[in-house]
């Protein structure tokens, strides 16, 4: 079946089964960013952010976008361009492997383009659904602090 | 003063990690790739009759299926150590017996997944099931089903027995220390499973290349190893094979294991086609879990508290396989005794098999579970003797300039190295750590009273920095036009950030900038050998060996400029990328320098490598408060605070080493109050997944404060110690400690479950 969506700001058709995962689709198509850890919906590594809000697209059908907008972390920035999200999380020395970093940068974007001020609860709130066996959090509760300061409020 | 080292720069695949356009082993296509799936044993203990896999072969996609009785039989150990690994060879490809429910019988590769997957269950095996142990405590009785009696296996201290390992040291006289102390404790714990849940679980690629030489693609701790033990299993020099570690999603020990590669090799060696091997987030847990222990300690002291005599009894289940079986059993032992000083110290360490999970390397790696009754006997010494837990500990740990017997006594898996205590700042992070949690406020449970009683605890730790006389590291440095550098370590960064810890280290010796140097890390072809990121020993060991390299590599940049500026070598200055004549105020850019012995006279590559082992492992020392409030009618215990002060010697990069610590410590948080393995009564593994096995998210986080207290180590690069392990140490027993201070229970088993709280607190009345 063909579907059409938009991804990280352009439109785009593609061929896909019914059956097939957002998750393994994306990586098909050449997303590597998002990432496998559990597909069952509990850790956040594949997250990405489904019409303004953060969704685990392990649990997602293709047809589940058709007519929607996604944003993978391919679509916030790249080596030469960063985000400044992408920045300063690696500031703030909030990435170690790195595999959960795109799903919490992701899941930051969400929080910080609804709730350009978010209260420390709201911040965990907003992440608790990405889990990280590295960091201990500390310095991701950091960089979201850090960053949603940089913006000043602004969605970006 | 330093410049590059003992600053946190950015890591240096930090922003690639960050845009995720860093490649993980799955991040890679693959022409015609085939996917690997294991049949895996239903029942604990048994042989395999006979295996049928015609209607599987039947099925379109599926190019191969290995198993007993069409594979070769080789004696093994999966553990990633050095050669020969200090492991028992009791592992297999696939053998005839199998010996927990989770057991390789047989492995599948098709096409696809689901293909994978269908043939599974077309194949019919017939068991013949035996009995079975399922506790570590049932292992060594009398009539105990015996778990490896194949003929073939070696290296088993006692199969008869179900002991993979087993060894007493003495030191003084214990029994007599215990008869005639004026103060005695005796106290058992019992630790349990857990799994290191790598948010990227175990994976590999392995494809022949233009020249069919077996490439394998893999998340592992330990390439060099790999390559090795493949090379084993797989009867083909290693010669024939390249690993590559790419980046790798946390491992914490648990990819410190070589046991998928070989089964996607020897499919990629039948078929000549890519294979992949990725674990279910379900199959992580039963890959390789931590000992669970069973460890006493007797203790023996004077009415002061002065602590003269330690017993250490431990009995640590290995499971199915004894991977890492000896050695994390020694370190229990290892890591713990020596930080308190005592004329007699017995330790007696036993490793039973059972037909439980396999247990494996796991950070902290045997220390975690010894310091769990330990540090909770000291507390018990304390109030016996009417002392405060933190004055007990100041009086009794081991000081500057001060041996312990047993860092000689016992190493990895036999008699370690003598080590005097060169650094340490303990007492400074204990003084530190008692101001910010308040612990002058702390009283005891006999006075509080409520629903939700608070509680402070504490504890002191140390760990090693690799493994002495055994690990040993190398790096290769360049030079290149521009006067760059390209940095070839064997050295494996699992996330922990050594290959900025590294660079770091080579561009301080060298004079330059960190982003200068161009590391390239873990491939067998193409870098040094190192023995892998493990026993913490990546900015001790491999540092070592790349600041050996850089002084080389210093030497003949100093001779080249020397010709260049016409001037001696101890007339020459090296200073921000450059080399100065101090005498003919000139300079050279290290690009001139690196241009001119490229291409202009006496031409040569300059360039070195450079090794390293170490005599000695310092220890890095930790000191921990934690202050928890226990609800006393459910039994939740909520961490309010905690507190950890860590001497690791010169930070490297002291953001990145925080970080270890920070992560470890959640690690620890959730080790200790919500991890645990539920298991059937066929010893199967329940709840393997997030939802029924409960790490840490960001809500559960305390409000953490981590502080490192340099000291200068002067056998580490630019005196560093280790830093990744020992932060995993101290949540069960300072928790346990607060879990007395508040309610008046001791936690002997784990984790600190609300039912088992609620439990002991009804006991009390
Ligand atoms: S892979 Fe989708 S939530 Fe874990
Ligand atoms: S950085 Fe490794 S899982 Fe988060």
């Amino acid at each position: 079946m063909k579907i059409n969506f938009n991804l990280n700001g352009n439109d785009r058709t593609f061929e896909t089964e019914p059956n097939e995962k957002v998750l393994d689709f994306l990586r098909r198509i050449g997303l590597k960013g998002v990432k496998r850890g559990c597909e069952t919906g509990d850790c956040g590594a594949c997250a990405i952010i489904l019409d303004g809000k953060i969704i685990n697209s392990c649990m997602l059908y293709t047809g589940q976008i058709d007519g929607h907008s996604i944003t993978t972390i391919e679509g916030l920035g790249d080596n030469q361009n960063p985000h400044l999200i992408q920045e300063t999380f690696v500031d703030e020395g909030a990435v170690q492997c790195g595999f959960c970093t795109p799903g919490m940068i992701l899941a930051t974007k969400a929080l910080l383009d609804k709730t350009p001020n978010p209260t420390l609860e709201e911040i965990k709130n907003g992440l608790s659904g990405n889990l990280c066996r590295c960091t201990g959090y500390v310095k991701i509760e950091k960089a979201v602090v850090e960053s949603a300061k940089k913006l000043g409020g602004k969605n970006v | 003063m330093f410049k590059e080292v003992n600053k946190s720069v950015k890591k240096v695949d930090g922003i690639s990690l960050a845009t995720g356009k860093a490649l993980f082993v799955d991040d890679q296509n693959f022409e015609g790739l085939l996917y690997g799936k294991f049949l895996r044993s239903p029942i604990p203990h048994g042989i395999i009759k006979s295996i049928d896999t015609s209607e599987a072969d039947k099925l379109p996609g599926v190019e191969t299926i290995i198993h007993y009785f069409n594979s070769s039989h080789i004696p093994h150990t999966t553990a990633g150590q050095g050669y020969p690994e200090p492991s028992p060879y009791d592992t297999y490809m696939f053998d005839k017996k199998v010996r927990f429910v989770g057991d390789n019988v047989a492995f599948i590769a098709a096409t696809s997944r689901e293909i994978a997957e269908e043939a599974i269950k077309k194949i019919k095996v017939e068991y013949e099931e035996l009995p079975a142990v399922l506790n570590l405590h049932d292992a060594m009785k009398d009539n105990a089903p015996k778990i490896h009696d194949e003929a073939d296996s070696f290296g088993i201290f006692d199969k008869d027995k179900n002991l993979a390992g087993g060894v007493e040291v003495n030191v003084g006289d214990v029994k007599k220390g215990l008869e005639e102390a004026e103060i005695r404790v005796d106290y058992s714990v019992d630790t349990h499973y857990s799994q290191h849940t790598p948010i990227e679980p175990h994976i590999c690629i392995t494809y022949l290349d233009e020249k069919g030489r077996l490439i394998i693609r893999t998340s592992t701790q330990v390439p060099f190893h790999v390559r090795r033990i493949c090379a084993m299993v797989l009867e083909t020099p290693e010669k024939n094979i390249r690993v590559i570690k790419p980046r790798i999603g946390g491992a914490f020990g648990t990819k410190q294991e070589v046991y998928l590669e070989y089964y996607a090799g020897k499919a990629t060696l039948l078929t000549g086609k890519p294979v992949k091997i990725e674990l279910t987030r379900e199959e992580e847990f039963i890959s390789r879990t931590r000992h669970p222990m069973y460890v006493n300690v007797k203790l023996g002291a004077d009415k002061t508290g002065k602590i003269h005599t330690i017993n250490m009894d431990v009995i640590s289940n290995t499971g199915a396989y004894g991977s890492h079986a000896l050695t994390v059993m020694f370190n229990s032992g290892s890591k713990c005794l020596p930080l308190y000083k005592a004329e007699n110290v017995r330790f007696n360490g036993k490793t039973v098999y059972t037909n439980l999970p396999v247990a494996g390397a796991y950070r902290g790696y045997g220390a975690t579970q010894g310091y769990a009754a330990l540090e909770q006997v000291l507390d018990i010494l304390a109030e016996k003797v009417g002392k405060d837990p933190v004055e007990i500990r100041k009086m009794n740990h081991i000081q500057k300039g001060e041996t312990s017997p047993i860092f000689k006594a016992l190493g990895e898996g036999k008699e370690g190295a003598e080590t005097f205590i060169k650094s340490i700042k303990l007492d400074e992070a204990l003084d530190w750590g008692v101001e910010e949690i308040n612990w002058q406020d702390r009283i005891p449970y006999t006075e509080k009273t409520g629903r939700y009683r608070k509680g402070k605890g504490m504890g002191i730790f140390m760990q090693g920095s690799g493994i002495p006389l055994v690990d040993m590291a190398s790096a290769f440095i360049k030079i290149n036009d521009d006067g760059s550098f390209n940095l070839q370590v064997g050295a494996t960064d699992l996330g922990t950030g050594s290959d900025t810890v590294l660079s770091q280290i080579a561009a301080e010796t060298l004079e330059t900038t960190t982003d200068n140097i161009i590391i390239y890390s873990s491939d067998t072809d193409m870098t040094p050998f190192d023995v892998g990121a493990y026993a913490s020993s990546t900015t001790y060991i491999s540092g070592g060996a790349v600041n050996n390299a850089a002084e080389k590599v210093k030497k003949q940049i100093i001779k080249v400029a020397a010709e260049m500026l016409e001037t001696h070598e101890d007339d020459i200055e090296l200073r921000d990328t450059k080399a100065f004549s101090k005498k003919n105020n000139t300079s050279k850019t290290f690009g001139d320098i690196g241009k001119y012995a490229l291409y202009i006279n006496n031409q040569f590559q300059i360039g070195a490598i450079g090794s390293h082992i170490s005599q000695v492992s310092p220890p890095p020392f930790m000191a921990v408060f934690v202050e928890i409030e226990v609800d006393t009618w459910t039994g939740k215990i909520k961490v309010l605070k905690y507190v950890c002060g860590v001497d690791c010697g010169t930070a490297i990069n002291p953001k990145l080493a925080e970080g270890q610590v920070e992560g470890a410590i959640v690690n620890g948080l959730s080790y200790a109050l919500t991890e645990r393995y539920i298991f059937n009564e066929k010893g199967k593994m329940m709840n393997g997944s997030f939802q029924d096995y409960k790490i840490f998210n960001i809500e559960d986080l305390p409000e953490l404060k981590v502080k490192l207290f340099p000291s200068y180590e002067p056998t580490g690069p630019y005196g560093a110690k280790s830093v990744s392990e020992i932060g995993i140490n101290g949540p069960i027993p300072a928790i346990a400690n607060a879990l007395y201070n508040a309610v008046g229970v001791r936690a002997h088993k784990f984790p600190m479950y609300p039912e088992f709280i609620l439990n002991k607190l009804e006991k009390n009345g």
